[in-house]
């Protein structure tokens, strides 16, 4: 990337182009047809910065209405204090009604194994994950995965099919010609419904600074107590405690991504501002997720063998 | 910033997955760690350096078999143009699969082994994308280095897929004589080929044009009714309904005279919100209409016919027979629909046309004509790709089992 799309000279904000445009009326596209033909949908939200675009974008496409679906958090229980704050501001903020998923309530009620109180529970939050969804009744379920996150994802439909287990069957998928979403499904089925597929990383910073969208502050350059693990900055807490031979040190950082604390690391930053964010990430050569997930790198199909389970 | 959507087209053996990735490495596309995943999995396979065509390797099935089963979309940027790929299959079990990606694409990139030249699968990419309107055609003429970058050889293919493209009523094709493995002619111009005087693979695709997206009258089909947020403002009109739906074609503007169809009542445009295409806007009138209503010039409205004849790829093992009970989703309306006649099939290798069809069969192709519950406006798909496209979905298991194309 040696050409941003953004002039920073030319004015104090960034101006959507031609291809945000394209983008956002797309994503818009999908999040109306999906709220016309589904029964229940919701919106699965985590406070991370893909969420708060889609919350965005739902206010945006029901407009002057208002957003006919309520969010889903489904909670590891090892979040970011701050980011489930920040949930829960604006949930209010945007008036929509907050449905919780709690994997602590999975675990206590024996549906899931606990890890332990350092283990990874990403992966388990499948489990409530499907739970809330047949509780609830939700026939349609938006994500805010994107295709450029990882080799699976790249391969997904913008309506994702998934039958009465949750399952995902990468090699059955529905056709998807044109911008015709079919979003029938039968009771017990659901959809998954991703309208920000087509972004990337950097389309959804550019995204924010354009329309001055505020994230949780770990998105921004912070100091933070933290330990190097598998070549990771991860923030020192109750749920990882650095482990004998790490050393724990302050940095300035800032978070790609947001997830379960013991497995999303920081990166050393100084970016305060998105553009700053949209600075470094131009020049960095390192994948989000590769760069900040340890879920992600446990096999090379790691998300396609999740996702074939139900995961997001 | 411009978007050009392009479709990769050819199998695996012609060096598709190699060139894709070819095409991200050499415009610094891929990031560190998955170069280095890459250089760590040639390795382990027994391999040395980068085998690029890794970088495009799926799911766990298409690695085991060596394939491409489904499509997959990669996203990169140049400083012209910003790039989304839709890296399509090749076999023909999957040609369901293919059409998916190349259904949105504005150029279909067809690849070929400059050892084998055009083949069966070359042939069907070629007439699929013309099928789907997609206006221009590449031929990447791959392996050029296992011809000795021969002249005579690239001419001959060349030669060959103009007559294809010519048949096939293909405006724009250009063919570029290329090795993914080397990096020739892909983004930087390749030193064996001095009698090449046409732009690289990634120069043509920065350059060429791209298709006007919301040109012609104007097509609105109504997503949904909006009712305003109660005691959101004071003024009445802000009470009012609006109608939210993405363009399809030419550009909403206060005044317009429009026509709901297909009831045909005839109303103003007084108020346009949103970024084009996704607007939403109110009328004059206070009218009935609802999703699955289009909204389109008054001047030039698209005919509501009660049948439609179109050219349908199946896409499923139970075959279409006339009187099948299917549903059909055009624009934003889905209804019920009855197929009555299956006029002809296509062979998309061959072109010959069938005309005594018992049925439609899993990626065959053919003519038929459908009754449908409500009369639809459409307009024929080589003017507007979505008045003129629907989907078949079948009624009971919800499967989308057939793509139509609506004919003149």
């Amino acid at each position: 990337m040696t050409d941003s799309i953004i002039d920073r000279n030319a004015a104090p904000h960034p101006v959507l182009d031609w291809r945000l445009a394209e983008l956002e009326a797309h994503a818009i596209f999908v999040i109306r047809e999906v709220a016309a033909e589904c029964e229940r949908p919701v919106l699965l939200f985590s406070g991370g910065k893909d969420s708060v675009v889609m919350l965005y974008l739902a206010r945006k496409a029901f407009e002057p209405g208002v957003i006919p679906f309520p969010v889903m958090h489904i909670d590891t229980g090892h979040n970011f204090p701050e980011v489930i704050e920040f949930r829960d501001r604006l949930v209010a903020e945007f008036g929509v009604r907050l449905v919780v998923a709690s994997v602590q309530e999975a675990i206590d009620r024996g549906l899931v194994s606990d890890p332990g109180p350092t283990g990874s529970r990403n992966r388990m939050q499948t489990v409530p994950l499907l739970h809330a969804i047949a509780e609830h009744r939700f026939d349609a379920a938006f994500g805010g995965a994107r295709r450029d996150e990882d080799k699976a994802r790249a391969k997904e439909r913008v309506l994702s099919f998934r039958d009465s287990f949750g399952q995902w069957d990468p090699k059955n998928q529905r056709p998807e010609l044109w911008r015709l979403y079919n979003a029938r499904t039968l009771t017990g089925e659901h959809l998954r419904a991703f309208p920000l597929s087509d972004w990337t990383e950097l389309d959804i910073w550019r995204y924010v600074a354009v329309n001055d969208i505020e994230l949780p502050a770990m998105y921004y350059a912070h100091r933070r107590e933290v330990v190097r693990r598998d070549s990771m900055l991860l923030a020192t807490g109750r749920f990882t405690p650095a482990q004998p031979g790490e050393e724990a040190f302050e940095e300035t950082v800032r978070y790609r991504t947001v997830g379960d604390m013991t497995c999303t690391g920081a990166v050393r930053s100084d970016a305060t501002t998105p553009l700053e964010v949209l600075a470094e990430i131009e020049q960095s050569r390192i994948t989000e997720r590769g760069a900040t997930r340890a879920d992600d790198r446990f096999s090379e199909a790691a998300m396609e063998d999740r996702k074939r389970e139900g995961y997001f | 910033m411009e978007l050009l959507r392009f479709a990769t087209a050819g199998s695996v053996d012609d060096g598709k997955s190699t060139l894709i990735g070819r095409l991200l490495y050499d415009t610094k596309s891929l990031f560190d760690d998955v170069i280095d995943a890459v250089a760590i999995t040639t390795a382990r396979r027994g391999g040395e350096g980068l085998d690029l065509a890794l970088v495009t390797d799926g799911l766990r099935a298409e690695r085991e078999q060596g394939i491409t089963i489904d499509v997959a979309y990669r996203y990169f940027s140049t400083p012209k143009r910003s790039f989304v790929i839709a890296d399509t299959p090749g076999h023909v079990q999957y040609t369901r699969n293919m059409v998916t990606g190349a259904s949105t694409a504005d150029v279909a990139v067809i690849l070929v082994d400059a050892r084998h030249g055009l083949r069966e699968q070359s042939r069907r990419h070629a007439c699929l994308s013309a099928l789907l309107g997609i206006r221009h055609l590449v031929l990447a003429v791959n392996k050029m280095d296992l011809v000795d970058w021969s002249r005579t050889r690239f001419d001959e293919i060349h030669h060959d897929f103009q007559a294809l493209a010519a048949e096939r009523g293909v405006p724009a094709m250009a063919a570029i004589p290329l090795c993914a493995l080397d990096g020739g002619n892909v983004v930087d111009p390749s030193p064996h080929t001095p009698w090449y005087h046409g732009p690289t693979l990634l120069d043509h695709l920065e350059t060429l044009p791209i298709p006007q997206r919301m040109s012609g009258p104007l097509r609105l089909p109504i997503q949904m009714v909006i009712k305003p947020r109660p005691g959101g403002s004071d003024n009445a009109m802000h009470e009012r309904r609006w109608y939210a739906g993405s363009v399809a074609g030419g550009v909403p503007a206060v005044g317009d005279r429009v026509v709901i169809l297909p009831s045909g009542v005839i109303t103003q445009i007084v108020a346009v919100e949103g970024n084009l295409p996704a607007v939403r806007v109110q009328f004059a009138d206070e009218i009935d209409a609802s999703r699955g209503d289009v909204i389109a010039s008054a001047d030039d409205p698209p005919n509501t016919v009660p049948s439609l004849v179109a050219t349908v790829v199946w896409m499923h093992d139970k075959p279409l027979l006339p009187g099948a009970h299917v549903l059909v989703k055009h624009a934003t309306r889905t209804l019920k629909a009855v197929a009555t006649v299956l006029h002809d099939k296509l062979d998309v290798t061959t072109l010959a046309s069938d005309s005594q069809v018992a049925g439609l069969g899993l990626n065959e192709i053919g003519t038929v004509s459908f009754i449908t519950s409500l009369p639809l406006p459409v307009d024929p798909y080589v003017q507007n790709r979505t008045m003129g496209s629907f989907i078949v979905i079948d009624p009971v298991t919800n499967a989308t089992v057939g793509a139509g194309m609506i004919n003149q």
